[in-house]
Formats: C-alpha cells, sequence, structure tokens
C-alpha cells in the first residue's frame, strides 16, 4: 500500500536551560498508507503531539525525514506553505482556541476553500458533512458548545481538501457523551473522503473504535504498532498492557483499574 | 447569601422518624441554586435531593452544565456570589452534628468546611499554592482547625503523604507544587483534604486531568481512603467509566435535577431514566482488552 505520509527516524529535540536538551521525538518510523485510519497513542510528555506537529512543519527536525506524497515535508516558515503541503490539514485539541472568534465561521471555513487551487466542496455542502446547518456560516463561534466548535474545525480542515488529516487530541476537551460521536464522525467524513487520518489521542479506549492501526507511543518511540484488533486483544509490549488494565470500564461492577 | 427554608428550626431535634437511625454521612434536600441573568432569575438547581452515606462512594454524573459541580460547590458554601441557595445540607459527623450547613453564618461556616467538609478540585496545579512549600499547605489549615502546634503539625503532614503514597514524604515537605508531577499535585491535594479528618470528602472531577495509569493509582487511593476512613464521598464527574469502578451508588444529573439514583450496576446495566441510558448508548462499545494475564489483576481489585 502506498503510503501518504511516511516519518524516517524523526527526531525532535527541545533545548532546555541548564539541563541536557529533551529529545521528544526519538527516532520514529512510521507511514500513514492511503485512506487508512492510523491511532497514535501515548500518556502526556510522550512526545505524540510534537509528531503531529512535526509533520505539518511547525517543529524543525533535528533527525530524520517527514515525506508527504514522495516529497519531504519542509519547515514552515514566515513564507506561505507551498501549496502542495496544504493537503495536510489539523484539527487542535482546544476549539474555543482555534476558531477566530471575531470572525464569521463562513469565512473562516472560506479561508480554507482558497488554501488550495481546484474546486473545494461549497461551505454548505461541509457544514453539511459535519451535521450543521448551513446558517451556521453567518453565525460567530461563541454561539456554540464545544461539540459544534469542533464540528466547525473539521468542516475548516476539510475545506482545503486535505489528503492527510490530523487530529492532535480533538476530543480531549469535549464531553464524554461527545468524544465517541466527534471521533466516529471524523473517521466517516475521512473514509467518505478517501483522507487518510492520522488520530492523536490519549484515550485507547475510543482510538481502538475508530481506528485501523493503533501505534502506541512512549518517552518519545513507537514501543507498539498493529492492527487495532491486536493491539487491544493481544498487546505485546508491556506499556501497552498496563495502559490497557489502566482503563477504567463502565461495566457496573465496580472493578478498579489496576495501576 | 443563603437561606433556610421553613421548617427547619424542628430539624435540630432528633425526630425519630424514619431515618433517624444512627447513620453518618451528609444529606442533601431540595437544594435549589438560582442566579439572577440577564432576563430574570435563571436556574441552576431545581430541588437536588441526595443522601451521601460514611463509607461510601457516592457518584454524581451528569454532561457539563448540568449543576453537578454547583451542587458540590453549594454544599460547602462556595456558590458564586450572589446567587440565592435554599434547601438543607444536613451533616452529620463524628465529631459534628450540623441540620442544616446552608443556614451557617460565615464563622460557623468557616469551622465546618475545610475540617468537617474537604473538597478536591480538578487540577491540583490550580488548587495548590505555587509558592508555599507541601509542608506550608499541609499544616495551615491543621493549626488552625485542630490548634496543632508547628512540630505536631509538620509531624502529621508527613503521615499524610505516606498515608496517600507520596514517595520521601519528608522532603516533600521542603518542595514546591512545580516539582511534582500531576498525579503527585492530586495526591498531594487529597491529603490536605483528609488532614483535618473531615466526615465528608467532595471530589470534583479529581482524575479528569490525569493520564489513565495515573488516573487508576488515584482512584485506588479515593477508594483506600473512603473504606479505611469511613468517609462520605461524593465523586463528581462527567466518566460514567470512573464512576462504574470506584462509585458504590451513581446519580445522574440532569438539567439541575437528579433523574436517576441507584446501585452502580443497576444505574450502569439496566437504567431507567431515558437521559441516562442516552449516556451510556454513547459510551464507545469496547470489550475490556483481552489481556490474559492482566485479567486476574483486574478481578482481584476490591
Amino acid at each position: 500500500m502506498p503510503a501518504d505520509l511516511e516519518f524516517d527516524d524523526v527526531a525532535v529535540s527541545y533545548r532546555q536551560a541548564g539541563r541536557a536538551d529533551l529529545r521528544a521525538v526519538d527516532g520514529v518510523s512510521l507511514a500513514l498508507h492511503e485512506g487508512e485510519v492510523l491511532g497514535l497513542v501515548g500518556e502526556s510528555g510522550c512526545g505524540k503531539s510534537t509528531l503531529a506537529r512535526a509533520a505539518c512543519g511547525l517543529e524543525p527536525l533535528t533527525g530524520g525525514s517527514i515525506r508527504f506524497d514522495g516529497e519531504p515535508v519542509t519547515r514552515l516558515g514566515r513564507g506561505r506553505r507551498p501549496q502542495r503541503l496544504r493537503r495536510i490539514q489539523m484539527v487542535f485539541q482546544n476549539p474555543y482556541a482555534s476558531l477566530n472568534p471575531r470572525r464569521r465561521i463562513g469565512s473562516q471555513i472560506e479561508d480554507g476553500r482558497r488554501a488550495v487551487t481546484g474546486n473545494a466542496p461549497p461551505v454548505a455542502e461541509l457544514l453539511a458533512d459535519v451535521g450543521l446547518e448551513p446558517d451556521v456560516a453567518r453565525r460567530y463561534p461563541h454561539e456554540f458548545s464545544g461539540g459544534q466548535r469542533q464540528r466547525i474545525a473539521i468542516a475548516r480542515a476539510l475545506a482545503a481538501m486535505p489528503r492527510v488529516l490530523i487530529g492532535d487530541e480533538p476530543i480531549a476537551s469535549l464531553d464524554a457523551s461527545l468524544q465517541a460521536r466527534i471521533a466516529t464522525l471524523m473517521r466517516d467524513i475521512a473514509s467518505r473522503r478517501g483522507v487518510s487520518l492520522l488520530f492523536i489521542s490519549h484515550d485507547l479506549s475510543v482510538v481502538r473504535m475508530i481506528a485501523d492501526r493503533i501505534a502506541v507511543m512512549r518517552a518519545g518511540r513507537i514501543v507498539e504498532l498493529g492492527t487495532a484488533e491486536e493491539v487491544w486483544a493481544h498487546p505485546r509490549d508491556a506499556y501497552t498492557r498496563r495502559l490497557l488494565a489502566a482503563i477504567p470500564i463502565a461495566d457496573g461492577l465496580g472493578t478498579l483499574p489496576g495501576g | 447569601m443563603s437561606r433556610v427554608g421553613r421548617g427547619q428550626a424542628d430539624g435540630l431535634t432528633e425526630s425519630p422518624g424514619a431515618d433517624a437511625a444512627d447513620w453518618r454521612g451528609l444529606r442533601i434536600g431540595g437544594l435549589t441554586l438560582s442566579v439572577r441573568g440577564k432576563d430574570g432569575p435563571s436556574e441552576i438547581l431545581r430541588g437536588v435531593d441526595l443522601r451521601v452515606p460514611a463509607g461510601e462512594v457516592t457518584g454524581l454524573a451528569g454532561e457539563s452544565g448540568s449543576g453537578k459541580t454547583m451542587t458540590g460547590l453549594a454544599v460547602c458554601g462556595l456558590q458564586p456570589a450572589g446567587a440565592l441557595v435554599r434547601g438543607t445540607v444536613e451533616l452529620r459527623g463524628e465529631r459534628m452534628l450540623v441540620p442544616n450547613v446552608l443556614s451557617l453564618r460565615s464563622r460557623e461556616l468557616n469551622r465546618v468546611r475545610g475540617r468537617e467538609v474537604a473538597m478536591v478540585f480538578q487540577d491540583p496545579t490550580a488548587s495548590l499554592h505555587p509558592m508555599i512549600s507541601i509542608g506550608g499547605q499541609l499544616t495551615d489549615h491543621v493549626r488552625h482547625h485542630l490548634g496543632m502546634s508547628k512540630q505536631d503539625a509538620r509531624e502529621h503532614a508527613v503521615s499524610l503523604l505516606e498515608r496517600v503514597h507520596v514517595p520521601r514524604p519528608r522532603e516533600a515537605l521542603s518542595r514546591y507544587p512545580h516539582q511534582f508531577s500531576g498525579g503527585q499535585l492530586q495526591r498531594i491535594a487529597i491529603a490536605s483534604a483528609i488532614a483535618c479528618a473531615p466526615s465528608v470528602l467532595i471530589a470534583d472531577e479529581p482524575t479528569t486531568a490525569l493520564d489513565v495509569t495515573v488516573q487508576a493509582g488515584v482512584l485506588r487511593l479515593l477508594r483506600e481512603l473512603c473504606d479505611d476512613l469511613g468517609l462520605a464521598v461524593l465523586l463528581v464527574t462527567h466518566d460514567l467509566a470512573v464512576m462504574s469502578s470506584v462509585a458504590d451508588t451513581i446519580a445522574v444529573m440532569h438539567d439541575g435535577a437528579i433523574v436517576e439514583h441507584g446501585d452502580r450496576r443497576q444505574v450502569i446495566r439496566h437504567p431507567r431514566n431515558d437521559y441516562t441510558r442516552s449516556l451510556i448508548e454513547s459510551l464507545p462499545k469496547t470489550p475490556p482488552p483481552g489481556a490474559g494475564p492482566y485479567d486476574e489483576e483486574l478481578t482481584d481489585a476490591r
């Protein structure tokens, strides 16, 4: 299967005053195949968000390379982002911060459409895709709940007709009852539009629902990679097993998760 | 400020009613809370009735905006300024019987909260003071409420930190919040809450900001403290999986009222209320992870 996004021995370090550099991402090799949903899970500080930011050119690499569609992803500078790299789009964790509070929804989605040449779908269609009415376009972000804002952020990302959609903890700031719904929505839209989805989350039980493959990350490295079923049912790595054992299950039995 | 409903005066005398047996814990009755909005008062709580018995974890579930956090705050008299609170919050601890916390004057209230009723919040980096050492934050209220000497309070703090399994407690006393991880800080916040041996502990989303593996440890700690100290724990969270693993009974809140309250197994497996059912149906459908060797570990808990 051809890969849309390929990470080859990627490393990202942060400088720390008075201490050794922090290797946030430490030699990650990973491929996001065409049309697949790849879940990337790990605990806070494991480097998963850094990896996502690197994929968009937001973090300078200290080693390795990231290739999109066969060509390297260059670091985002002050100038315009190259046309071809606009086919990588991102949905961020906090929809309260990622939408501009002072502009109408419609014009923010319009920005995404203008970012690429070609016939991007009209705003109303994009909104319909994420389950919102067309009149939403005339309104402002503050008029919407967190779940609705995240839908808007997804519509905006889709407006640029991405080939790769990256969700960096897109459900972490939502109510529990919404998390599964928004995650499934992202998966459905991605598969309908033929977009590859890199879905980053700390919540294995949600990722399992939507991902074809799951990569487990710890301390900057991928410790396990396999199909969702394999990783869930037969984890090979000890850390994955610990992560799975710690998930509380709503079975009404009062079973405390292993810690 | 808070006002008392009618008929509270006779609540002071022990009436040999149905539940006059010597139960311990917290009983919330007809709790309403309204705040003044742009167009008249808006009701946040519309008559909450809930009993939180000692030695049990009572879960309070609901989506954001359902009023679950406000319920916890109102019990401590921490409602927003200008809010109108009515109803009764009866507290029956080992040391103290309060017929209605809501009718206390602020001086009396200050003797109750922090001592008989303690609270743990979601974000320990916000609930602990960044510029006061852990030792200072674990001894201040103990000296105030229990009148301990500085030396005794320090020894007490060490034993508290041992109690919540913070490593190297003596050294920890002289360190500051930024030197600890989120999970350790939440343990310290819990230590601070139980420092005066309260009878009621209100935990508002205590594990929401934590990673799953850390969450598991904190949940075990809460359960342990509840069982060992006979605390009446009110656990406020939107996470039904967390509820299912640590709460004995679960109350589901919707739009300022409790729509269902029952045994955790009944609420999760056979919800009677439509809203509860919709909450449970929205959870990801996942069979338990099938890692063989870990199954035993999962079931030996409790």
